[in-house]
């Protein structure tokens, strides 16, 4: 069954750089990730006001998805994405929002994203998917998982595509790796050529 | 009157992360839901600890934010009619 899947089309976000099928799309020395999504979202003229209430996590994992999923729209696409810092970066904000009882004002925007699998809602809107999505959190990437879940998921017929992703998310610290598996595609989905895009 | 309007603008455009809205794109009849400003349920709550926070008003009913939030008009003559801060 390996060899009928393969993997579609993938991007990277990291250290200031974005690519989308191994080439370079953009490149920004912006240090803070907060300014570098925004700027690259910008660049890419993605028009979707939205984007820029969402905590950092949401936002890494909405645009590597929208670079995947703009020129392979199917709504029977699942949505499988882990990372291991969980929603770590906005819990450490909401907690310090809600640190001085003197103060004590929780904000509701920020406490909706207070966990990981959000972004995945975030994806689903954009891209009007009403189908299977989880999160998981491992201590680092593991492609055996995501290989094994995403081939059960096409071959039980519960989704066409699945769109991958580890997202990794702590303060200015982040790594997108989004990749699109499906029956159509040219790279041969299998653990090589998944480890070996994740690392280039 | 006015000044508060115009306070309210820049503090709905802040909280609510509004990018790339300026005060001057919010008339003070615009509906603030919906059609309008498109503000969500989300929105919604943020305002009410908006107007904890900023002005010291309490709403124990969420209900009334529906009245409340209709635009800025609304927003700025219940906020002059009951602030305590």
């Amino acid at each position: 069954m390996e060899d009928t899947l393969y993997i579609k089309s993938y991007a990277s976000i990291e250290n200031g750089k974005i690519s989308v099928d191994g080439k370079t799309v953009f490149e920004s020395s912006v240090a803070n990730v907060s300014d570098f999504l925004k700027e690259s979202v910008r660049h890419f003229g993605i028009q979707y006001p939205k984007f820029f209430k969402m905590d950092n996590l949401s936002k890494l994992a909405f645009l590597g998805s929208e670079l995947v999923l703009k020129d392979n729209p199917n709504p029977e696409t699942a949505l499988l994405f882990a990372n291991s810092s969980s929603s770590l970066d906005t819990d450490v904000t909401y907690q310090e929002s809600i640190a001085d009882k003197g103060n004590y004002f929780p904000s509701p925007a920020v406490f909706v994203y207070t966990l990981p699998n959000i972004c995945l809602g975030e994806i689903s809107i954009r891209h009007q998917l009403k189908t299977e999505n989880s999160f998981f959190i491992f201590g680092a990437f593991n492609p055996d998982f995501f290989i094994g879940y995403a081939e059960n998921l096409i071959e039980t017929g519960k989704a066409a595509n699945v769109l991958c992703g580890w997202t990794e998310l702590f303060k200015d610290d982040y790594k997108a790796f989004v990749y699109l598996v499906s029956s159509e595609g040219k790279k041969a989905h299998t653990k090589q050529n998944i480890e070996s895009l994740y690392t280039n | 009157m006015e000044a508060l309007k115009q306070e309210l603008k820049e503090k709905i455009i802040a909280v609510l992360n509004l990018e790339d809205v300026q005060p001057s794109d919010i008339s003070n009849t615009d509906a603030l839901f919906g059609d309008g400003l498109g503000l969500d349920s989300i929105d919604a709550l943020e305002l009410i600890v908006l107007l904890d926070k900023d002005y010291g008003i309490k709403l124990t009913d969420p209900k009334e934010g529906k009245n409340i939030f209709q635009s800025i008009d609304t927003m700025a003559a219940y906020v002059e009619a009951n602030r305590t801060k």
